[in-house]
This record gives C-alpha cells, structure tokens and sequence, in this order.
C-alpha cells in the first residue's frame, strides 16, 4: 500500500511549478492521485530543466548525426571519435540561477555538475571553459557577482585538477539581475566502452556511490526553472554546496570502477538527484529500479523521503553493477574514502519503487515521469518585432561624417582621432583583456594544454592519456571554443546565431583545428512571452542552418530558460538572448597549431574574407561603445565562403606555411590588429586601400568571415605558390590579401597612403590589460 | 643508475602527481612509482616527490592534515638517509607543515588563485637543485596556487641567509612572499620545496624546459 498523506494540492503545485492540466495527466498516468512525494518527482521531472517542456519541438531541428558523432543528444554527454581510437566526450552546462543567489557555490557545483557528466561515461575530464555573461561593472553588485563566480570556478576547478582552458565573457545590462554561468567540460575516454545509463540485467545490485544526501539543492530544478525575483534569496536553500576534494576522488575511483567492466550502467545524480536518476536509468534501460532509502547515506537526521528524493547534494552517482562483483567495487570506492552502499535492486516491472522506514514511499510507472513529458506548445510570430524592423533600418550613413580624420562621437559629443576610438574599444570590460580572470584558473594541470590562455583563438589541448608516458610519439590534440556575440542575436536571433557557429568554427580553425561538432547552451527569457518566444525559435532554426552547412552536428546541450529579472517594482528585464555555442575540432599533429600573437619581425600580415559575408558598422562593439547606439542589422554570414575561408586557411597552417592566425571579431581590423600586436608585444605597419565605405568601415567594421593572419620571411615563396595553386578554387567573392608586415614597437595604419594611426604597442597593453583589473 | 626509481606521493586530492609522472618517465626518462600515502615502506624508491595538489581537499590548511598521513610519518628516516625530496606547491605546503622546511605558505596577498608564468633568480647552489653548471641564473616556471605566500620569523629569515637555504626567488613577487623566497632547501641540501611547477616546464609542446634540471636532479647523489 502507498502511503497516502493529505496535502494542499494549490500550494503543493505552485511550489512544484506545475500546472492543473500536469495533475490530471498525472492523475491518468497513476491511474490514482500522487501523493506528495510523488508529486515532487514529477515537478521536477517535468520541469524545463530535465525534460525540455518549452523548447523540445525547437531542438528537433538540430543536425545529430554525422561521420564522427558516436553518441548524440540524449545520454549524459555527447561523444565523438577523434581518430586514433581516441573518443571524446563534450557538454556545456549552465548554473545561471544558481550563481545569482550565490554566485560562489553557483558557479562552483556548476563546474562539478558538467565534470561528473563527463566521467559518467568513463572519461577522464581533461578541460574545462566558461561562458559568461554579467552586468556593467560600474555597478558594484555586478563587480561582486563576476568576483564571485570567478571565485568559484576557481576553487572547483582549481581542486578536481582539471585546467579551466579558455572562455569568453561578455557585459550588458540586461544580465544585472541574472547573471549567466555556463560551464563546458571535455573528457578523453579511458574505457574501452562507453559507459552508458541504460538500467541492465533484473535483479542485479543499483550502487550508491560518493558523498552522502543532505538536504541542500531541494527541488533546484523546478527553482532553475522558473524566473528570478525579489524574493529569490530566499531560495538560497536550493543551491547546493559543493566539495571539489570529493569529487576528485569521485572521479579516480569511478574511472578505476569502469575499466573493471564490472559497471553495467552509470548515471550521476545532478539535477532532481535520486528521482532522475533511477528513473532515467529504468526508463533507458526499459526495465524498473526499487530503491530503500534507509539505505541512502545522509548527512542530517530525520530526512523525509521527499527530501532524499529531491536532495540535489553533489558529488553522488548511481550504478547497476554486476551482484558478484560488489564486494570489490565497494572497497575501490572506501580507499578513496567515498560512500558506496547497495540502495536497490533492478526489478523487471516498469516502475520506480521507493521505500522508506519499511513503507512505500513512490510507486511510478517509469513510462509515467519521463515518457511523453508534457510540451507547453508556444505559438511562433511569424515576423520580426516592429521595434526591431524599425532597428534594422539603421545605415552607416547616419552616422556623423568623418572630418580630418576626426569622428565625432554620439555618445560622448565631442571629436576622437582613431587613435583615441582604438585605445577606448581596448579598455572596454568586453574587448579588454581577461586575464585578471583566467589567472585565477589553473589552465596548466594534467600538463597538455599547448597555449596560455588569451594567446590563441581556440584552447588546444594534447591528447595523451594520463598514463601514456611514450614521448616520442606524434600526439594529436582537440580545439574548442565557447562563443556567442549576444548583441548580435538581441538584434536578429538567426543571423546571431548563425554567426555564433560560425565564429565558434572560425576560431577552432584559426588554430589549425577542423571543427567536428557542437554542444550549445540556449539561455532565453520567459518562453511565455512571444518575443523571448520568437528569439529562442529564431536562435534554434540559425543554429541548425549553420551546423548543416559547416558540418558540426550537435550532440547535446542544455536549455536555460526564464532568465529575466524582477526589480522591486515589478519591472521584468529580460537577458539578452544568449545561445552559446561550444565547438570542438580537432587536429591529427598538435605540434601544428599556431597561437594569435605575431612571431618575428617583419613577417607579412595578409587578411582573408568574404564579400558576401556582409562587412558592417551596423550592430557593432564600435557602434555601441564608441556611438551609445545597439542599433542596425546584424551582418548576414555567407555559410559556404566562410567554411572555404576557414578550410584554405587551416590547409595552410597544416604545411606550417601560416605563423599566426586570429579572427576579426568585436571591434573589427583594428582591435584584431592591436590584439595580435599586444600578444606579441610587436608592432605592425598596414596599408589598406580605400573602397567605397567610409574610413571607420574598414577599421571597425564586424562579420565578413575575416580573419588575419602571417607568413614567416622563410614561407613567403611557398605561400605565394600554395596560393597560386589554389587560385582557381577561391570562389570569386572571397578575398584573400597581404596588408603589412610586423614590425617593432608600433600600430602604424595607413588609409590609401596617408597615416591614420600610430600608436606604440606598449600604450595598447596598458588599455587592454588594466581595464577589467581595474575594477577590483 | 639504471634502477633509479623515484617515489611520486598520491594524496587523496593530488592531482599533480601523473604530471610529475609524465615529466619524468615520458620527458626525462627516469623511472616512477606511485606511494598511496597510506603507505609507509619507502624502501624501493631512491627519491620522493611531493606533488601538488589539493591533499585531503586541503581543508583546515594546506598541507595541514597530510603531514600526519603513514607516508610522511615515515619520510624522516628517508631524509635522514640523505634521499631527495621535492616537495612543489602543496608539496612544499606539506614540508613546511610538517617541519621538514622552516616557515609556513599562507594566503597569496590578493587572496585570490594565481596562474602564471615567473621569472625566478636561482640563487643558491646547495643541493644543486637548478644550476646544472651552465650560465642561466633565471629561469622562468609556472606557478598555480592561492597559498604560496612564504612567511617566517626575521631569525629563521637569517639562518636562511647565512646557510644558503634560500634556493629561488620570484623576481616580481606575486603573492607577497618574504624576501621574495620561491624556494628553500634544507641544511643538507637534500630536500627542496618551492610553489613553482618545474614538472609544467619539462617539455616544448606546453611551454619551456626550464624545469628539466630540478627534475634530472632527483638522481644526483
């Protein structure tokens, strides 16, 4: 007999953000009512963050499959080969709510949330990066939250000694109130198979390894579903607390575990904890799971069943393992100083069976939580939002006329020399360096990433195996990206997106790496609102177009939605919408990867691009920072020049006639010139013809598939052949040019001969690194 | 020479001990164990590294609680026979913590994490440790760690100084170490412990070689 309290349904729903509609679906699936335990199971079952409710008809229009994807959507990470029988493991996540509650442990359990998804599968994590989005830092609250997070991805990551690679960060207003924390994570399988959640075998023993249950992060999920309020703090209670120490010895002793093959299945507990993760094991593996929570490991007294099944403490995991071996998994887990007990038993009846102090506590149809979870069907408008029709009329001609070299700025209302806009786009937070940040992060453990961060367009890490000691090997290496330029997909979603994929693939070629394929992590506002509605839908169709045309399936991610903040007078402040998109690429010699800054003095700087891409001012860093204005439509990416741009450029670095390479993004030619030169503390001198578009055009100017990059003295003849050979393949509307050389100590750049800018490299480092310092 | 083993310490929370692995077997050629820091028989290993790391999590303070683990217990003997010891980062944490080196690593002065590469002055010779007899005077290391901050009383700074101990100094502080001390080494010249990573720099392919000596010379005798 189930055990059957009372309770007040109207609060009990609320509290699990359910609807009336989802009680009588439940109702009908039980055959009876839940009861609240029950009921919890399902509040976060069916919550956004576990089954997709508002977005799933939107992700089916992703590419999943492709020559090298093994594992797609759908288990605990998506998993590639990468030749040389080596398979790796990727996903992005986010902890958006979390962090702007808490941001220090926020950030922290976000970082061990992605890592245990990662070894779930039986691979050693060998990388993280970050994506990141606050509010301007002149409002000191915002300064405390990137503090904070910062903080906590350190002391996670730091610990569980994986490196923290690379990342982007971003600042806008809009974040003020919620922030965004996504966290991808990649790992090298050291399995011979990969590890999967599939429950197997009736009868056979479910593990409870790792740390024990206590009651922080109840009910997380349903609290990451919803939207952030005045009160939230409130909810501090829902984000958990993290401990990196045991999650490092979590993940020695699984991987140890898993190359017994004494593992039948594995799946870790993060969000909606022991609910989710015996249902998704009883549900993928088509079988049912019965679990006593006396034996459950806690850390407090008197935990109601509720509590446990809803506990989102970190660093546990569920296993079904073989019953004959259970006496030496066990003692692998105690030398580590981890909890692993017997919790259940796999039953052959499709159900979820829970007991607690000898009664039935939950007894579910597992086709009942996760089968046919509920959709909220949005309807899509089918034009674009009036007040961004009205944006997209925006053209460079409304801008101020250029005047001795002299352009006066709308924001600040006074003249600037290029010089001076240069300098003032390199000290701002978003263009400026991150190195205050990405100090605090250990890039270097596990002795394989091949450039500091900052140096390169894309983290590139060697695939060695922790135990491969054989050094006169050729060791191939992976590149990834996290990218997303949000001002861009605020003003055209699709577009946006589509140059999101592909500025995430340009930077993975720009290192020499072929892009293979993507996780992305959708953070939306309200679905319930047509616009952020329209933005999500408009986001997801740009991501499937450019993944099919660059050939970067998607094998997973993760959807954050109601990331919107309520001031105390009821005012809502949607984000931005921000599809982050984490490509992977890989190279087959990591010896030849090249980095971004300039290598020797008098190097030639040629400049590849697209006409058909388009090159403008308009939703620019340079329109914003420099004019005040978000305004004007997106440049439109031209799919096939910009993978050919990408494919004859990384042909090039791979015969080693390319010494440095780095794309045009925020702030145009300039700020990627001045980039290049600060790196290297090196100057350069360029000429630059001009066309029909005004001066600022051709400095500041974003999008057109561009990137720059230089031949060493010695290849100058080699390159100048490779290019002739290839002549006859470069479509006509792609450019590939020769603009300087690298030189000392100064940006000297010339317009048709005349001199438009001389500035010394060492005044640039000093904008471009003491911006974002000088906050703290 | 050619049995030469060095010991590489596995704390629970280690997690530079398969870099210093790595360093030594895949870059130098020098043969490694692994010692679960259960252990206490030290008998086949001809040199120890204390690697860094997170030792059980580090809580109360680094180093704190490894200092009473079976394998440190037992280190004294090995010491004592005049066997090296590297102790890098947490390592060094460990050494000073259980009163191997003198003075104690608190807290970097900007309280955050630090990751980045240094410019060290090798400043003595004892042990042998860095110069292997070439010109180089620097080196440059990475350094990651949030408590590198050396700190000691102004006499045992003097007996550093007058015996030599001080092995390497950061010639732009980071962290707000005393006198800007890297490194030290005891009376004997046998054990060393420094915050920066000689294992990160044993190797072109992730930046610098400058490590290469510190790690050759476990073997010396």
């Amino acid at each position: 007999m189930i055990n059957q309290e009372n309770y007040d349904l109207n609060e009990a729903l609320k509290v699990e953000n359910l609807t009336i509609n989802d009680y009588e679906e439940i109702c009908k699936r039980l055959k009876r009512k839940p009861n609240r335990t029950e009921l919890g199971m399902f509040g976060v079952m069916w919550s956004e963050h576990c089954c997709y409710r508002n977005s799933k008809p939107l992700l089916s229009k992703f590419p999943t499959k492709g020559k090298n994807v093994l594992v797609g959507p759908g288990e605990n990470a998506g998993v590639i080969d990468v030749g040389n029988n080596q398979k790796l493991v990727f996903k992005i996540e986010s902890h958006n709510h979390p962090s702007a509650i808490e941001p220090f442990q926020g950030a922290a359990t976000g970082v061990g949330g992605i890592l245990r998804d990662i070894f779930t599968m039986g691979a050693r994590p060998i990388a993280v990066l970050n994506s990141l989005r606050f509010g301007n830092l002149d409002k000191s609250s915002n300064v405390d939250l990137l503090r904070g997070v910062v903080s906590g991805i350190a002391h996670y990551g730091n610990c569980v000694g994986v490196p923290t690679v690379g990342g982007e960060i971003d600042f806008d207003d809009s974040y003020s109130g919620n922030p965004l924390v996504n966290v991808m994570a990649l790992g090298l399988l050291e399995t011979n198979e990969i590890v999967c959640s599939g429950a197997k075998n009736i009868g056979s023993p479910v593990l409870y390894v790792g740390n024990t249950t206590g009651r922080d992060g109840v009910g997380g999920a349903s609290f990451a579903s919803s939207e952030l309020t005045t009160t939230s703090l409130d909810d501090r209670p829902a984000v958990q607390v993290g401990d990196p120490f045991i999650e490092k010895s979590l993940i020695e002793a699984c991987l140890e575990a898993f190359k017994t093959g004494d593992v039948i299945a594995a799946q870790d507990m993060g969000a909606a904890g022991l609910t989710c993760s015996s249902a998704e094991m009883a549900a993928n593996g088509n079988l049912g799971i019965s679990i006593d929570l006396d034996l459950v490991p806690s850390r407090e007294d008197e935990m109601s069943p509720y509590q446990y099944l809803l506990s989102e403490s970190q660093e546990r995991m569920l296993f079904v393992v073989k019953e004959d071996k259970i006496n030496d998994l066990i003692k692998k887990f105690n030398k580590w100083g981890l909890y692993a007990n017997v919790i259940g038993q796999v039953i052959a009846t499709n159900e979820v069976i829970i007991s607690h102090k000898g009664q039935i506590v939950a007894k579910i149809p597992t086709s009942a939580l996760s089968d046919d979870t509920p959709v909220n069907f949005h309807n899509v408008i089918d034009t674009p939002p009036d007040y961004l029709l009205k944006k997209w009329e925006w053209k460079e001609s409304d801008l101020p006329a250029i005047y001795e070299q002299k352009i006066f700025s709308l924001k600040e209302n006074k003249n600037f020399s290029y010089s001076e806009i240069i300098l003032k786009l390199l000290s701002n937070p978003s263009i400026a360096s991150k190195r205050w940040i990405y100090k605090q992060y250990d890039s270097q453990v596990q002795s394989n990433t091949v450039f500091k961060p900052g140096k390169s367009d894309a983290a590139v890490i060697r695939l060695r195996e922790q135990n491969n000691k054989n050094k006169n090997k050729v060791f191939s290496g992976i590149a990834a990206s996290v990218d997303c330029n949000s001002r861009w997909v605020s003003l055209d979603p699709f577009r946006g997106a589509i140059a999101a994929v592909a500025e995430s693939a340009r930077n993975v070629s720009c290192v020499g790496a072929e892009p293979v394929a993507i996780t992305n992590n959708l953070n939306f506002s309200s679905p319930e609102n047509e616009i952020g509605y329209w933005q999500l839908s408009s986001s997801c169709n740009g991501i499937a177009q450019a993944c099919e045309a660059l050939e970067t399936p998607v094998t997973g991610g993760n959807v954050s939605l109601y990331n919107e903040s309520k001031n105390k007078d009821n005012v809502i402040t949607p984000i931005n919408p921000t599809p982050v998109i984490g490509m992977v690429g890989s190279i087959n010699n990591v010896e030849k990867a090249i980095s971004s800054e300039w290598k020797n003095i008098d190097d030639e700087i040629w400049l590849i691009g697209s006409t058909k891409s388009d090159t403008t001012i308009a939703a620019s860093s340079y329109l914003e920072y420099f004019h005040g204005e978000i305004t004007g439509r997106p440049p439109k990416i031209d799919l096939v020049d910009e993978k050919f741009c990408q494919n004859f450029l990384r042909n090039a670095i791979l015969k080693s006639l390319v010494v440095s390479s780095h794309d045009i993004s925020d702030g145009g030619l300039a700020i990627a010139l001045a980039e290049s030169c600060i790196l290297s503390s090196k100057g350069a001198t360029i000429e630059l013809t001009r066309d029909l578009n005004r001066d600022d055009n051709l400095l500041f100017a974003e999008g057109g598939s561009r990137i720059i990059f230089s031949i060493s003295k010695i290849n100058e003849n080699e390159w100048l052949n490779y290019l002739k050979e290839n002549q006859i393949k470069i479509p006509s509307s792609v450019f590939v040019k020769k603009i300087g050389r690298v030189s000392n100590e100064t940006l000297k750049i010339k317009i048709q001969d005349k001199d438009i800018c001389n500035i010394r490299v060492e005044e640039l480092s000093e904008k471009f690194n003491n911006s974002i310092s000088g906050y703290f | 020479m050619d049995n030469f083993t060095v010991g590489v310490v596995v704390f629970p929370g280690s997690n530079c001990d398969r870099d210093v692995s790595w360093a030594l077997e895949g870059c130098l050629d020098i043969r490694t164990k692994y010692l679960w820091h259960e252990s206490s028989d030290l008998s086949d290993v001809d040199a120890i590294v204390l690697p860094g790391g997170f030792s059980y999590g580090d809580y109360l303070r680094c180093g704190a609680i490894a200092r009473f683990s079976p394998l440190i217990n037992s280190l004294d003997n090995f010491v004592k026979s005049g066997r090296r010891v590297l102790g890098i980062c947490n390592g060094f944490q460990i050494l000073t913590e259980s009163g191997f080196l003198p003075g104690a690593l608190t807290a970097n002065k900007n309280l955050n994490f630090i990751c980045d590469d240094v410019e060290l002055d090798i400043v003595s010779s004892k042990g042998g440790w860095f110069n292997d007899g070439g010109e180089k005077q620097t080196i440059k290391l990475p350094i990651a760690h949030g408590e590198g901050r050396y700190h000691c009383d102004s006499d045992t700074l003097k007996k550093l100084l007058d015996n030599e101990l001080i092995a390497l100094r950061y010639k732009n502080n980071p962290n707000g170490s005393s006198f800007d001390i890297a490194g030290i080494t005891n009376e004997k010249g046998n054990v060393l412990g420094l915050m920066p990573h000689p294992e990160r720099a044993c190797d072109e392919t992730i930046g610098g070689t400058d490590g290469v000596v510190t790690l050759k010379s476990l073997i010396l005798k």
